[in-house]
C-alpha cells in the first residue's frame, strides 16, 4: 500500500442526470489524476448510476480522490476497492487464416470463446481480470490480432 | 400557481429573503429583468461590469451572513463574472449567480452570446444547473440557495435559457428537499473530541490555529470563549482576521507568508496544532515538510477533503466549527492553563525579539502608518475591504481588527479589483459602517467603473489608494529575487485620480502628508459621497517580514533593524 502509484479501483454511485459524468472527468482532469479504464451504467430500477474507474497514486492521493468525489453534490457513495471481484472484457478480431482452434482453447481459458465469424475475420471475446486479459493479449500476439478492444473494469467489493 | 421561469425567479429570490441583488442585463436575461421592473420587494444595483456585480454580491454576502445574489446574461455577460464565480470558490462565500443562456432551440448551434456557460462554471462552484424546463425551477432555486449556504459554503451557478424564462408553469416554492446525496456532516464526533481534548491537555506548547472557517460558521463568540478558558496562543490566518481582538493577549498574530515573527516561531516550536477552520494553505504553511515538524494535528473542519489534505491529521474532526467548539468547551475543564505559562512566555519573547512594525525613515508617508491611522480613527466603525497586493497584507498585518466580518478581501485567488466593487456590496449590505477599501495603484484600475455604481446608489465607499507608482508587491519579488530587474512594475504612468473620480461625480484627494490624509478622511467621511484619496507613499518599501516562497516558516526575511522614530 505504501507504493506511490499504485493501481487503485474506486467505485462511483452517482444521481443518473445530466452533467454528472463531465462533473466526475473534470475532477479528475482539474486536480492532475489519472483515470485509467471507466465504466459507466445505470443501476438497474433506481435513479442513480454506477461508474468504475481505475486509476493510481499514493495512499494520500487515493484518499484526496475519494473525498472530492464524495464532495460533488450528485454522488452518492465512493467505495475504494480493497478486496474485490473484478472482472473486464476484450473483443479481438484475429484473421480467419490463423489456426482457429488454438485461438478458441486459449480463449476458453480466459473465461471465453469465438463469437463471431465474418468472411475474413473471427471475432472472439474473454471476460477475467484485467492482469489476465494483458497475460491473454500476449499469449495470441503471434495470431496477429488485426483489432482489440477492452471493455475497462467493473469491480464488486466481496 | 401558473407564472412565467422569469416570475419564479423572482418569486423564489423573494421567498428567500433576499432584499439586493447586483447585476447587469442583456439579451438572454431580458425576460427576468422584465419581472424585476415590475416588482418593488428586493432593489437591483446595477454594476457597471458583470465581475463588479459578483464581486458586490460576495461583499454583501460576507459582510450580511446572507446569500449573495447576482444576476447577469449569456456569453461574455458570464465569461465576466466567471472571475468572480472562482473567486467565492476559493473563498467559500455563499452565491447564487443566475445567468441567462440563450433558447433552447439554439443551445448547441453557436448562437449569438452563446457559450457553454455550465462547463465552464464546473469547476469554479460548488453546484451548477442548467434549467432545461420551468417546472423544474423552483426546486432548483431552492436547491441552489440550500447548497450555496450549507456545509462548507460556495457559490452555485443557474444557467436558464431565455424560453424556459417565458415558459409558463407552476410555481411552487413551499417544497421539501430532497437532497439525498448531499447531507453535510454538521456535528461532530464526540469520541474523537473527547480524544483530542485529551491530548490538548497532555500538551506543552499547543496553539490555536484559527481559520476563515470560523467566521462562516459564526464561532467567534465561542472560539474567542475557548482560547481564553484554555489559555491557550492563537494564531490567526489572513482569512480569519478580526476571530479575536486584535490586542487580544493570547492572540500572537497571523501567520504565513507575511506573518509575524512570533506566529510563525510558535508554529514552527509547537507540539499541538488546532486547527480550526483552516486549510493549510501553500502561503500558511510555506515548505510543508517543516510546517509544525513536531506537532500532533487536531483538524476541525466542516469539508472532509480540506482534512489530512496536505498535512496529515492526527485527529480528523469533521463537523461545523460552532457546533464542535461548543462540545470542546463542556470538556475545557480537562485543560490546565496553568500548564502553558512557560510557552506564553516564549512566544511574549518572540514577539519582543522581532515585533511587526516599520520605519518611519523616509520623506514620504509609509503605507502601514496610512493603515494604522485609519485604525485609530475609525477602528471597529469600519468595515476593511482591500484589493490584492503589497496593500492588502499590510491591511492584514496592522489594521486593528475586533470583530469577524470587518475584514473582506480576495485571499485564495488574489483577486485585483476584488476591493471596490466588494466595498459597494458590503456597504450596501451595512449602511451605518464606514465602507474603506484600502486599494493599490494597479488594483483600483482594474475596477474603477465602478465609481459610477456607487454614485447612481448613493454608496459611499472610500477607497484609499496607497500609491506607489508600482505593481508593489511582484517588484517586491523583483527586488529580492530577480535582480532587481523590474519588468513591466513600474506605473510611472498614471491617470489623474482625483480627476478620475470627479469625472463620475465622486470627490478626490491626493495627499502627501499626515495632516492632509487626515484632513481627507474626514473630510469624505463627512461628504458621504464616493471618494478616492490618492496617498503618496514610499515608492520601496517591503511587506515585512516575508517567508520567500516554499521556505520554512522559522526562515523569515526580516525587518533591517534601524532607530525608530
Amino acid at each position: 500500500m505504501n507504493d506511490n502509484n499504485a493501481r487503485r479501483v474506486v467505485s462511483v454511485i452517482v444521481v443518473n442526470e445530466a452533467s454528472v459524468l463531465s462533473r466526475i472527468t473534470d475532477l479528475f482532469s482539474g486536480r492532475g489524476y489519472n483515470i485509467t479504464s471507466l465504466t459507466v451504467a445505470p443501476i438497474p430500477e433506481s435513479k442513480y448510476s454506477r461508474l468504475t474507474i481505475v486509476t493510481s497514486g499514493s495512499v494520500r492521493v487515493i484518499e484526496q480522490i475519494t473525498k472530492q468525489l464524495h464532495k460533488l453534490i450528485p454522488v452518492l457513495r465512493v467505495y475504494e476497492h480493497e478486496d474485490m471481484v473484478e472482472k473486464e472484457m476484450a473483443l479481438i478480431k484475429f484473421p480467419i487464416s490463423e489456426n482457429l482452434s488454438d485461438i478458441n482453447t486459449i480463449c476458453e481459458a480466459y473465461n471465453g470463446k469465438i463469437v463471431n465469424v465474418g468472411e475474413n475475420v473471427v471475432i472472439a471475446m474473454v471476460s477475467d481480470e484485467p492482469k489476465r486479459i494483458d497475460n491473454f493479449l500476449c499469449a495470441v500476439k503471434r495470431y496477429n490480432p488485426k483489432e482489440i478492444v477492452r471493455s475497462g473494469a467493473v469491480a464488486l467489493e466481496r | 400557481m401558473q407564472i412565467s421561469g422569469a416570475q419564479m425567479v423572482i418569486e423564489a429570490l423573494i421567498a428567500e429573503g433576499v432584499d439586493t441583488v447586483f447585476g447587469y442585463p442583456g439579451g438572454a436575461i431580458m425576460n427576468v429583468y422584465d419581472a424585476i421592473y415590475k416588482q418593488d420587494k428586493f432593489r437591483h444595483i446595477l454594476t457597471r461590469h458583470e465581475q463588479a456585480a459578483v464581486h458586490a454580491a460576495e461583499g454583501y454576502a460576507k459582510v450580511s451572513a446572507k446569500v449573495g445574489v447576482a444576476m447577469i446574461t449569456s456569453g461574455p455577460g458570464f465569461t465576466n463574472a466567471v472571475t468572480g464565480l472562482a473567486d467565492a470558490y476559493m473563498d467559500s462565500i455563499p452565491l447564487v449567480v443566475i445567468s441567462g443562456q440563450v433558447p433552447m432551440s439554439l443551445i448547441g448551434t453557436d448562437a449569438f452570446q452563446e457559450i457553454d456557460a455550465v462547463g465552464i462554471s464546473r469547476s469554479c462552484t460548488k453546484h451548477n444547473y442548467l434549467v432545461t424546463d420551468a417546472a423544474d425551477l423552483p426546486r432548483i432555486l431552492k436547491e441552489a440557495f440550500y447548497i450555496a449556504r450549507s456545509g462548507r459554503p460556495g457559490p452555485v451557478h443557474v444557467d436558464i435559457p431565455k424560453d424556459v424564462t417565458a415558459q409558463i408553469a407552476e410555481y411552487n416554492y413551499d417544497i421539501k428537499l430532497d437532497l439525498e446525496t448531499y447531507k453535510p456532516h454538521t456535528k461532530g464526533n464526540p469520541r474523537q473530541i473527547k480524544k483530542a481534548m485529551q491530548a490538548i491537555a497532555n500538551s506543552k506548547r499547543p496553539v490555536f490555529y484559527l481559520g476563515g472557517g470560523i467566521i462562516n460558521s459564526n464561532a467567534a463568540d465561542e472560539v474567542r470563549e475557548l482560547v481564553h478558558k484554555t489559555g491557550i496562543p492563537a494564531v490567526e490566518t489572513f482569512m480569519a482576521r478580526g476571530t479575536l481582538v486584535h490586542d487580544d493577549a493570547l492572540l500572537i498574530g497571523m501567520l504565513g507568508m507575511h506573518g509575524s515573527y512570533a506566529a510563525n516561531m510558535a508554529m514552527s516550536e509547537t507540539d499541538m496544532v488546532i486547527a480550526l477552520g483552516a486549510r493549510f494553505d501553500d502561503r500558511v504553511t510555506g515548505k510543508l515538510s517543516e510546517f509544525a515538524k513536531n506537532a500532533t494535528v487536531i483538524h476541525v473542519d466542516i469539508d472532509p477533503a480540506s482534512i489530512s489534505k496536505l498535512v496529515n491529521a492526527n485527529f480528523p474532526i469533521v463537523g461545523d466549527i460552532k457546533n464542535v467548539v461548543n462540545d470542546m468547551l463542556a470538556q475545557s475543564s480537562v485543560i490546565d492553563a496553568q500548564n502553558y505559562e512557560q510557552w506564553r512566555e516564549t512566544i511574549i519573547n518572540f514577539n519582543e525579539l522581532h515585533p511587526l512594525t516599520y520605519y518611519e525613515d523616509s520623506e514620504r508617508l509609509k503605507p502601514q502608518w496610512v493603515i494604522q491611522r485609519v485604525g485609530e480613527l475609525l477602528g471597529d466603525d469600519a468595515n476593511i475591504s482591500t484589493d490584492v497586493g503589497q496593500h492588502q497584507m499590510w491591511t492584514a498585518q496592522f489594521y486593528p481588527f475586533s470583530r469577524p466580518r470587518q475584514f473582506i478581501s480576495s485571499g485564495g485567488l488574489g483577486t485585483m479589483g476584488f476591493g471596490f466593487p466588494a466595498a459597494i456590496g458590503v456597504k450596501a449590505a451595512a449602511p451605518e459602517k464606514t465602507s474603506i477599501n484600502f486599494t493599490g495603484d494597479g488594483s483600483i484600475l482594474m475596477n474603477c467603473q465602478e465609481l459610477m455604481t456607487a454614485v447612481e446608489k448613493k454608496l459611499p465607499v472610500i477607497n484609499i489608494i496607497l500609491n506607489n507608482n508600482f505593481l508593489g508587491m511582484v517588484r517586491q519579488w523583483q527586488t529580492l529575487f530577480y535582480d532587481k530587474r523590474h519588468s513591466e512594475t513600474d506605473l510611472s504612468v498614471q491617470p489623474n485620480f482625483v480627476k478620475l473620480a470627479e469625472a463620475f461625480g465622486g470627490i478626490g484627494y491626493r495627499v502627501t502628508t499626515k495632516e492632509e490624509f487626515d484632513a481627507a478622511l474626514q473630510d469624505a467621511i463627512k461628504k458621504d459621497v464616493v471618494a478616492f484619496i490618492e496617498v503618496k507613499v514610499e515608492r520601496f518599501e517591503n511587506v515585512m517580514p516575508m517567508v520567500p516562497s516554499g521556505g520554512s516558516l522559522f526562515n523569515m526575511m526580516l525587518l533591517e533593524k534601524k532607530e525608530s522614530k
